[in-house]
């Protein structure tokens, strides 16, 4: 045949031309209005049950009964909308949205986008669950309490604690179980904020730690202090013990640090804080990397957290809902959110409310019961072999990705130069930034458009113009490879076509964003009702 | 827990060494040119900073996986099987948790996969997201006539423990005055999430009325009162009829008025704002989100445009912007240096993972309903209650403690006259297929033999007839009477 060996013309035709590298991509652009402007007065979205003109016959109108000022005055001003209409806007503004279903989401560094399997959203869907109440007799949710009391061991056995909550809603509502629960173990001990001096009233944490660690620490009391790393990136031994004394209460730390550095010390950080009466809590959201390979309780931590969303794969859904697990040492056990679920000799479950020394409720009920099915799930797909091999593969595939990223012009991975990496790699675009004056933003806003996106950093920027990236085990080499090679792209942009990337983003569903506004109390409108009140004259 | 011997599939009861679906790199040959690529000779080159004093030199133990997704249903299933869900028992169970219709759409958009799993992208390649959200903050702003509603925190419990301390912050006062009436669990989180920078004290509530004791409010107040925080509905399902003067009084004081409100109530309910309230709060799970055994949480704080308060919001607010189109919009962070991500702890409180898509639920749940609907749902949750209210009352041994004041969707049920043991007549109801409500006796030993019972649109005239036989049947009648 002829037609192959000739060459693909710029007009068409066969054969068709190889896809360029990266990708064409081009993001859903609906220009949808405010769901408010789509109003058509008398529209139904959907019909509420009527009441029965029995009842009505025998209790009349309660609600326009209503003593003046308590029953509503005039309607809410919703909109009106046909069903079809509402499922429209809606679908659209999902398309307009970058799911991890759809991209190589190895950008939300720290996040751990792995994938979450359809699998487990169907089984969470059941009436058997969505429809159950969390004050049902015990009898009755049989099923639910044994899959959340063999949560609860497996999670007890990955960490190495003697026993875990399920009830924080998410890492950061962990992070505060955990804090938490320090301070009820000080106070318990006669060194709380009333004792002598202030009592224990110091926690320590490190800069590469969420940031939950230190605000949840200050909003229960404590006075934060902060270690920096050292010249090689490792977190400060010599700054900590400096900063450990009689008011240490604790030490809150993340390892993996976000830098994806583990600390090759952090038993002598255990040591260090324990010998000054002080307890560790360990920060596991970068756990991904470590399944099976070490655990918080073998290196002498007595309190940690997982991100259940993280780790064990739950469906992210737009920032929450998350769910959070805390483990606790066996000292720690008493200070455990009620109730906790308990087996008994004859093999049904129940819930123990009797903890008189616990710090009580964390959030509402037992904890966010879907995802928390959806973990266990994931956790028997793939048993203790399986959550090793996603240990080694997000090993595997980020020190890959982190060769492959460092081929592009103008970046670098600082601190620990030549040192494996865990789970994932807080990047610099430091160099790109002194040759070009592009900044890590403006690279950000120019990613998007080969449909896929990245994030910087948590503030302050102590890596400058900075980039995390966290390919866990859920990309494959191609994946990786295409993901590389958009950043060596938008880098070569950035030194050969400057203007073209500062006006990015091109391909996405809208155009540079003007933020001033949003800073300023006189402008910003935080909804419709605002916006329109302030900008468009009510 | 023990590893089973080999496993299913894979052949010849081995161990399945097939590639997991989960692990695309997995794969030998590809693990291997990738291990190579980078110049390494085994995973074990990447764990070198993991002292060896701590790394775990045995397998996890954990329960013989299911890797085949049939297998794996089965077992999930078949757990979940043991459950008895709401929509087979007649349950009048709510408490905080309430069963409403979910309306189809709901589900429908909640399993978007795009929504489901996206996260914190930014306002360019997560344009719906934001919109989405800030559609939201809008729809309940209207609801709540306000200008100002966060993106969701985690539930009512951590919306109403922020407002305290916001509230706090904005006065400069440490007093916070809760009612008593209050549930024990919300209380515990408010306690324990406010100290050690504000101190709470409980108002009593009129053992006649069910609402707020006004005189107990006024010797409480003083000047150095942050915040009255009231519930309307309130707990025991009364509606706060004291509301107005309430605000009044925490004014006169120079205290902030905070109103943690049930929004499902809105469409009948005048909104705190009416009130002359300064801070609302409350959950919206009963706005199109189903019960999930009380993982369908999520919270909403809501107030005037006020700098001052704003301000003290720990939350993400979500504002509109304009971009280089004309007539295009724009989404980003208002005054994004409050938060805990901009400033760690010197931001206000914490900010992070939450309760997103349960508010864009919340909002496809608003716009779904408009105002007719909300008014609808409000008037047939009103009428069904009190006719579950009339008809129980008429039982005899049974009395409802508050029945002059006008409820929301729930009721206080005391059975602790009516001859037979309350428990063993909530027993009796449940082997009749019948979830009678939640024992209030964990609220306190003045609640012994009360029980609260809920009533929403999902109840028929039928569901509330049967209830009121089967407890005639359960206080007095002959205990072998056939399940129906």
């Amino acid at each position: 045949m002829t037609t192959a060996t000739r060459p693909p013309t710029a007009a068409g035709g066969l054969p068709i031309a190889p896809k360029p590298v990266p990708r064409r991509f081009h993001q859903a652009a609906w220009d949808e209005p405010i769901i408010l402007e789509l109003s058509v007065p008398g529209a139904r979205g959907v019909l509420p049950p009527a009441t029965e003109p029995g009842i009505k016959a025998l209790v009349g109108d309660p609600a326009a009964a209503l003593p003046a000022g308590i029953g509503r005055e005039r309607p809410p001003a919703l909109p009106e909308l046909s069903q079809v209409h509402v499922l429209r806007h809606y679908d659209r503004l999902s398309q307009e949205t970058l799911g991890a279903d759809l991209n190589i989401d190895v950008g939300q560094g720290t996040c751990t986008m792995k994938y979450s399997p359809k699998v487990n959203d169907q089984l969470i869907r059941s009436p058997k669950l969505a429809d159950t109440h969390p004050a049902q007799d015990p009898a009755t949710v049989q099923g639910t309490l044994e899959i959340l009391w063999r949560l609860e061991r497996m999670l007890a056995e990955i960490s190495g604690m003697a026993r875990v909550s399920l009830q924080p809603a998410s890492g950061s509502a962990a992070i505060w179980a955990n804090v938490a629960m320090i301070r009820a173990w000080h106070e318990s001990r006669g060194e709380g904020f009333d004792g002598p001096g202030g009592g224990r009233n110091e926690v320590v944490t490190t800069i590469f730690s969420h940031p939950s660690n230190a605000a949840a620490a200050k909003v229960a009391g404590y006075r934060v202090i902060t270690l920096y790393p050292d010249a090689d990136g490792y977190p400060d031994l010599g700054a900590l013990r400096a900063a450990v004394s009689e008011r240490t209460a604790a030490l809150l730390i993340t390892n993996p640090e976000d830098t994806g550095i583990f600390n090759p010390r952090i038993e002598d950080f255990v040591r260090v804080v324990h010998e000054a009466g002080g307890l560790c809590a360990y920060d596991q959201a970068n756990a991904n990397g470590i399944l099976g390979i070490t655990r918080a309780r073998d290196a002498g931590f007595d309190l940690c957290h997982f991100n259940i969303h993280k780790t064990f794969s739950t469906p992210h859904a737009c920032g929450g809902p998350g769910a959070g697990a805390v483990g606790v040492a066996p000292d720690l056990v008493p200070f455990l959110p009620t109730p906790t679920i308990e087996r008994a000799d004859d093999g049904t479950f129940r819930l123990d409310d009797d903890h008189p020394r616990s710090i009580g409720k964390v959030r509402p009920w037992h904890g966010n019961t879907p995802n928390l099915v959806r973990a266990y799930a994931w956790i028997m797909a793939l048993g203790a072999a399986g959550l090793r091999e996603v240990a080694e593969i997000a090993v595997l595939n980020n020190n890959y990705l982190l060769a492959k990223v460092l081929e592009a012009r103008g970046v670098s991975a600082p601190y620990a130069t030549g040192r494996r990496r865990i789970e994932q790699v807080r990047y610099s675009w430091e160099a790109l930034h002194r040759d070009t004056d592009v900044t890590t933003e403006d690279i950000a806003a120019r990613v998007v458009d080969f449909g896929t996106h990245y994030w910087t950093s948590h503030h302050p920027y102590v890596v400058p113009e900075p980039m995390t990236l966290e390919p866990t085990e859920s990309y494959s080499r191609a994946d990786l490879d295409e993901y590389a090679a958009i950043l060596a792209e938008v880098a070569r942009e950035a030194y050969e076509d400057r203007d073209h990337l500062l006006s990015a983003p091109h391909r996405s569903t809208i155009h540079r964003i003007d933020h001033a506004p949003l800073d300023d109390p006189s402008t910003w409108a935080i909804t419709w009702r605002a916006y329109r009140r302030k900008h468009a004259g009510g | 827990m023990t590893e089973r011997a080999g496993g299913p599939g894979g052949g010849g009861g081995g161990p399945d060494t097939r590639v997991h679906p989960y692990v695309p790199n997995a794969v030998p040959e590809v693990k291997a040119a990738m291990l190579a690529a980078v110049g390494a000779t085994s995973i074990e080159d990447f764990y070198v900073d993991v002292p060896d004093s701590i790394r775990l030199k045995r397998p996890l133990d954990l329960p013989a996986p299911f890797r085949s997704e049939a297998e794996l249903v089965r077992h999930v299933e078949g757990l979940l099987n043991r459950n008895t869900s709401t929509r087979e028992a007649l349950s009048f169970l709510g408490a905080g948790c309430y069963q409403h219709h979910v309306p189809a759409v709901c589900d429908e958009i909640n399993g978007r996969g795009e929504f489901l799993t996206a996260y914190a992208g930014d306002p360019y390649e997560d344009h719906g997201r934001f919109q989405s959200l800030f559609e939201y903050e809008s729809l309940m702003a209207e609801l709540l006539e306000r200008d100002v509603v966060n993106v969701p925190t985690y539930d009512g419990f951590q919306a109403a423990a922020t407002a305290v301390r916001m509230a706090a912050r904005v006065t400069g006062r440490r007093r916070a005055l809760l009612p008593a009436s209050m549930s024990r669990d919300k209380r515990s989180k408010v306690v324990d999430y406010v100290r050690p920078d504000v101190d709470v004290e409980l108002v009593a509530i009129d053992p006649a009325t069910g609402t707020l004791e006004l005189a107990s409010l006024e010797a409480r107040l003083g000047p150095d009162v942050a915040c009255v925080l009231v519930e309307n509905p309130t707990f025991l399902g009364t509606i706060e009829t004291g509301g107005p003067e309430i605000v009044r009084l925490a004014h006169a004081a120079g205290a902030l008025a905070v109103v943690s409100v049930d929004p499902s109530m809105l469409g009948v309910l005048n909104p705190p704002a009416a009130w002359g309230a300064d801070i609302d709060c409350g959950d919206i799970q009963a706005l199109g989100i189903h019960q999930h055994w009380g993982g369908g949480h999520g919270g909403f704080i809501a107030s005037d445009d006020d700098p001052r308060i704003v301000m003290e919001y720990p939350s993400r607010l979500f504002g509109i912007a304009p971009t280089s189109v004309p007539g295009e919009y724009g989404f980003g962070d208002v005054a994004y240096e409050r938060t805990s991500f901009a400033v760690r702890e010197e931001g206000k409180e914490w900010v992070g993972t939450a309760a997103s898509l349960w508010g864009i639920t919340a909002g496809v749940y608003l716009a779904l309903m408009g105002p007719q609907g909300m008014r609808e749902l409000g008037e047939t949750v009103m009428a069904r209650v009190r006719y579950a209210m009339t008809r129980l009352a008429g039982i005899p041994g049974v009395r409802i403690p508050f029945a002059a004041t006008p409820h929301a969707k729930e009721f206080a049920l005391d059975l602790s006259a009516a001859g037979a043991p309350p428990a063993a007549v909530a027993a009796r109801l449940r082997d009749r297929g019948i979830f009678l409500g939640y024992d209030l006796r964990s609220e306190g030993p003045e609640f012994a033999g009360q029980f609260l019972v809920a009533v929403t649109e999902v109840h028929t005239r039928a569901d509330i007839d049967r209830l009121a036989a089967e407890l005639v049947d359960a206080l007095g009648g002959p205990a072998t009477r056939p399940a129906r």
